[in-house]
C-alpha cells in the first residue's frame, strides 16, 4: 500500500510539474482531408517556418474542425491553416487576430455537388433540381465547401436541407464524402473542388460510380489566420515576418504542391466578409 | 397473461422494443456492404505492422492515460466510498457517472484545450463516482468481526485499514483490475476527438481505408487485453504509474483565463449574454427543447430500448455455446475467444466500423450495442450457468435441458444483470450519436461544431438526466422483481 501511495504522489508531482512551454510556435490546420496527408504536408511546413522565422515550430493536428478553432481561441496554436467558415469564426472569437495569407486559387474556390450514377442526374450548368428526395452528404458540420456554400445554394434553390432531402449526413471530412457517394452510402455530396481534382488526378475516384453534376459559382475559402498578441513572445514585426515567410513558400513547389496550389498570397480580414455574411443568413454564424 | 412477474416483464420490454423497431431508421444504404466487410475481415487477416514505433507509442498512451486516470479515479472513489452515506455524495457520485467518459472528454477539451489534463480528468471523473458506488457496497457486504479485536482507542484510519480492507481486499482488486480493462477501452476511444490513443489512428487508418492497419490495431488491443493478468502485477504498478507521466507527452498547461471564459460566458445562453429577460430564456429553452432536446431524446430512447432486447436475446443465444452443459472443451474456447472479442472491442468503435460498412442508421447502433453487451452478458451467465448442478433426471435432449432446466434457473440472474446494463446501454447509446445517428450525441457534437457551448451544456445535463431517469426505473423493476447482483459480480 505504502508504495502504491508513494508512487501514485510522483506520479501525480510528475505530473503538474510538467514542461513549462517555452517560446514554440504553435500551428494547426482544419482536418478536411485524410491525416497522413496533412502529417506530410504541414510536417514539412513547420520545418520551413522553424528555418525561416528562427523560433521552434510545432503542428498541432487536430480532428475536428471545431478543435482547430478552439486551440486558436484558447492560445494553444497561435497560427492556423482555416478555412472561410472555420477563419471568420476563429476572428471574431479573438479579436486583433487576422487572415494574412491566402492561396491564390482560394480567391475563386468552388463547391463540386456530386452524385453515385446510379441516381441517372445528368451533369448541368443550372442548380441540379433533381436532387429533391436523395440522401445528402455534407462533409464536416464546420466546412466552408463541404456544408456552408452548398448548403446556402440548396436553401436557395431548394429549401432547408433537413426537409429537401431524405437523409442529411456529414461524412467528416472531404475524402470520405466521394468515398461514401461512391459506395452509394449517400446519394449525392458536396466536396471541396481541389480534394476532387487531387484525387481524381491520382486515380483514386472511381469514375463509373460517381461524377460531378454541378459546380457552384466562386467564392473565397482558405486562409492563413495568426493572432494579435505575438509581439511580446516572439519580437517586433513577427506577423509581418510569418506573413512573408508564408507567402515565400510559393517558391518551394514540392510543399505547395502537397497544398494543391501554385502560390500564396496576401490576404485580408475583409476578403471574408462575404463568408460572414452568408454564415449569418443561414444561421451557422450566430453572433 | 403469464403468472411469472419475470415473464411479464421480459414480454412487456420486448413488445416496447418491437413498437421501437417499427419507427426506427434500420436501411444499408451502402451498395456493397459485403463486400467491404469483405476488405475489413481480410486487412484484419493480414494485419500490416509497418510504422511499428507509431503503433507502440499509441499503445503506450493508451495504456498510461488509462493507468493514471483509473488510479485517480481508484483513490478518490476510496475516499468518498467512505462518506456514502452522506446523499450529497452519492448524488454527486451518480451524477459524473450518468455522463459518458467521452462527453466529459469532449466538454473539457473546450475549456481545457488538447491536453493530457482532459484526457487524464475525462476517465477519472466518471470512474471515481463508479469506484465510489462499487467499493462503499463492497464495504457493506465485508465482514466487520474483526473490528471489536481492536485494541480501545485505535484510530479511525488504522481502524478502516487494520479491521475493514483485509477482509474487502480481494474483492477491491479484482474490481479495480475489471476497471483497469474498461480503462483500456475508455482511453482507447478518447482517440476518436484527438487524444494520442489508439482511437486517433484507427479513425486516420479507416478513413483512408488502410484495413491491414486498423487490424494491426485492434489485434494489438485484443492481446493487450487478454494479456492483461500478466502485465498488471501489484508490484509492478507504482513502476507503471511512475512511468506513465512520462509517455503522455504534450503540454500541460491549463490557462485560467480560458476556464473563466467558459463558465461565465460560453455556457450562459446566446440570448441573454446582454441582459437578463425571461422572454429570451423561454425562446432559447423552447427552441433547444423542440429542435435539438426532444428529437435526441427520442431517438436515444428508441436505440436503448432496441439495443436492451437485442443485447438479451444475443446473450440467451450464446451462453449455452460457453457452457459446460451444452458443449465440449474445444467449442467452449473457441466461444470463449469471439466473447472476449466483443466484449474487448469498445461499442463506439464496433458502431464505427459497422456504419462505415453499411451506411448511417440505426442498424450499425444496434448491431453494434448488442455484440458488446450481449457478449458481457453471456460470459457473466455462461459461468453462472456452470456453477449450476444438474440432477441425474436432466432432459437428455439439449434442446429440452436449455429450455425447461438452464434457462428457467439462471433467467433472474440474467435479468438482473440485463437491467443492470440497461442505463450502460443508455449512456452508449447517446454517445454514438457523435458518429451520426441522431441521438442526442448527435445533437451535443453539432453544438461543439457550431461553438454553441451554451445548447452544449444543456444538452449534456438533459443527457444525464435521462441517464438517472433510466437508472432509477432499473433499480425500481429490479427491486420489484427481487433481482439481484453482487458488487463483483456486476458485469
Amino acid at each position: 500500500m505504502h508504495s502504491i501511495r508513494i508512487a501514485l504522489l510522483a506520479g501525480v508531482l510528475l505530473l503538474w510539474a510538467g514542461p513549462v512551454a517555452g517560446q514554440t510556435f504553435a500551428f494547426t490546420a482544419i482536418p478536411d482531408q485524410d491525416v497522413t496527408r496533412l502529417q506530410d504536408r504541414f510536417g514539412k511546413v513547420a520545418d520551413y517556418l522553424e528555418e525561416e522565422l528562427g523560433v521552434a515550430v510545432r503542428y498541432v493536428p487536430v480532428k475536428s474542425y471545431a478543435s482547430a478553432v478552439n486551440a486558436f481561441r484558447n492560445d494553444q496554436v497561435q497560427l492556423a491553416w482555416f478555412g472561410g467558415l472555420s477563419g471568420v469564426r476563429a476572428r471574431l472569437l479573438v479579436p486583433g487576430s487576422r487572415a494574412i495569407a491566402q492561396g491564390a486559387s482560394d480567391r475563386r474556390f468552388r463547391t463540386y455537388f456530386i452524385a453515385n450514377t446510379a441516381t441517372k442526374i445528368e451533369p448541368t450548368e443550372s442548380f441540379p433540381s433533381g436532387l429533391a428526395g436523395l440522401t445528402f452528404a455534407f462533409g464536416s458540420k464546420g466546412s466552408t465547401s463541404g456544408r456552408l456554400m452548398p448548403e446556402h445554394y440548396i436553401r436557395k434553390h431548394l429549401g432547408p436541407p433537413e426537409e429537401v432531402f431524405q437523409r442529411v449526413g456529414f461524412s467528416g471530412n472531404h475524402s470520405q464524402t466521394i468515398d461514401l457517394v461512391a459506395t452509394g452510402a449517400y446519394q449525392a455530396g458536396a466536396v471541396n473542388f481541389k480534394v476532387w481534382q487531387t484525387e481524381q488526378a491520382k486515380g483514386a475516384i472511381d469514375t463509373d460510380r460517381v461524377r460531378v453534376i454541378w459546380k457552384t459559382p466562386p467564392y473565397p475559402d482558405y486562409h492563413w489566420t495568426i493572432r494579435g498578441n505575438l509581439e511580446e513572445r516572439f519580437g517586433k514585426g513577427f506577423r509581418r515576418e510569418v506573413a512573408q515567410a508564408l507567402i515565400g513558400l510559393s517558391d518551394h513547389p514540392e510543399i505547395m504542391e502537397s497544398f494543391s496550389r501554385e502560390r500564396f498570397v496576401p490576404a485580408s480580414n475583409k476578403d471574408y466578409q462575404r463568408i460572414l455574411e452568408v454564415g449569418r443568413k443561414i444561421g451557422i454564424i450566430e453572433r | 397473461m403469464p403468472r411469472s412477474a419475470s415473464l411479464r416483464t421480459s414480454l412487456a420490454f420486448v413488445a416496447i422494443g418491437l413498437a421501437c423497431l417499427a419507427s426506427a431508421d434500420l436501411a444499408i444504404t451502402t451498395l456493397h456492404p459485403w463486400r467491404e466487410l469483405g476488405r475489413f475481415t481480410w486487412g484484419l487477416v493480414t494485419p500490416s505492422f509497418q510504422e511499428g514505433g507509431t503503433l507502440g507509442l499509441a499503445l503506450g498512451k493508451t495504456v498510461a492515460f488509462a493507468l493514471l486516470g483509473v488510479a485517480a479515479g481508484s483513490v478518490t472513489g476510496m475516499g468518498l466510498a467512505l462518506i456514502y452515506h452522506r446523499r450529497l455524495v452519492r448524488v454527486s457520485a451518480a451524477f459524473v457517472r450518468a455522463v459518458h467518459e467521452l462527453f466529459w472528454a469532449l466538454l473539457f477539451l473546450q475549456f481545457l484545450g488538447l491536453n493530457a489534463i482532459t484526457g487524464l480528468l475525462a476517465i477519472a471523473l466518471p470512474y471515481a463516482g463508479i469506484f465510489a458506488k462499487v467499493y462503499a457496497e463492497i464495504l457493506e457486504e465485508g465482514d466487520r468481526s474483526a473490528e471489536p479485536a481492536l485494541p480501545a482507542g485505535t484510530g479511525k484510519i488504522s481502524r478502516f485499514f487494520f479491521a475493514r480492507i483485509p477482509e474487502v481486499w480481494s474483492h477491491i482488486r479484482t474490481y479495480t483490475v475489471y476497471r483497469v480493462e474498461c480503462g483500456l477501452r475508455t482511453s482507447a476511444v478518447l482517440g476518436f476527438v484527438g487524444l494520442p490513443t489508439l482511437g486517433f489512428y484507427l479513425d486516420s487508418a479507416f478513413l483512408q481505408g488502410d484495413y491491414s492497419r486498423v487490424g494491426a490495431l485492434l489485434l494489438l488491443f485484443y492481446v493487450l487485453i487478454a494479456l492483461i493478468r500478466v502485465w498488471l502485477r501489484p508490484w509492478l504498478v507504482p513502476l507503471y504509474l511512475a512511468l506513465a507521466p512520462l509517455l503522455l507527452g504534450g503540454s500541460l498547461q491549463v490557462s485560467m483565463g480560458n476556464v473563466t471564459r467558459f463558465f461565465t460566458q460560453d455556457i450562459v445562453p446566446l440570448g441573454l449574454r446582454d441582459g437578463f429577460s425571461w422572454e429570451a430564456l423561454g425562446s432559447w429553452a423552447g427552441d433547444l427543447l423542440t429542435q435539438q432536446a426532444l428529437p435526441g431524446v427520442v431517438s436515444t430512447v428508441v436505440l436503448t430500448q432496441i439495443a436492451l432486447v437485442a443485447t438479451g436475446a444475443l446473450a440467451l443465444a450464446a451462453f449455452p455455446l460457453i457452457c459446460r452443459h451444452f458443449v465440449g472443451r474445444p467449442e467452449k474456447v473457441v466461444t470463449h475467444i469471439a466473447l472476449v472479442v466483443g466484449r474487448s472491442t469498445p461499442e463506439y468503435i464496433l458502431a464505427y466500423i459497422f456504419l462505415q460498412l453499411w451506411g448511417p442508421s440505426m442498424l450499425p447502433a444496434i448491431v453494434a450495442l448488442a455484440l458488446h453487451n450481449g457478449a458481457i452478458i453471456a460470459h457473466l451467465i455462461g459461468r453462472y450457468a456452470d456453477a449450476l448442478q444438474l440432477g441425474p433426471d436432466t432432459p437428455r435432449n439439449p434442446l429440452v435441458r436449455y429450455g425447461y432446466e438452464v434457462v428457467p434457473r439462471v433467467y433472474n440472474q440474467f435479468l438482473a444483470f440485463l437491467f443492470y446494463r440497461w442505463e450502460i446501454i443508455m449512456r452508449e447509446s447517446a454517445i454514438l450519436g457523435i458518429l451520426g445517428i441522431h441521438t442526442l450525441g448527435f445533437y451535443i457534437d453539432s453544438a461543439i461544431q457550431n461553438l454553441r457551448m451554451d445548447h452544449m451544456v444543456a444538452l449534456l445535463l438533459i443527457t444525464a438526466f435521462l441517464n438517472l431517469g433510466i437508472d432509477a426505473a432499473s433499480r425500481i423493476i429490479r427491486a420489484h422483481l427481487r433481482l439481484r447482483t453482487t458488487p463483483t459480480y456486476e458485469p
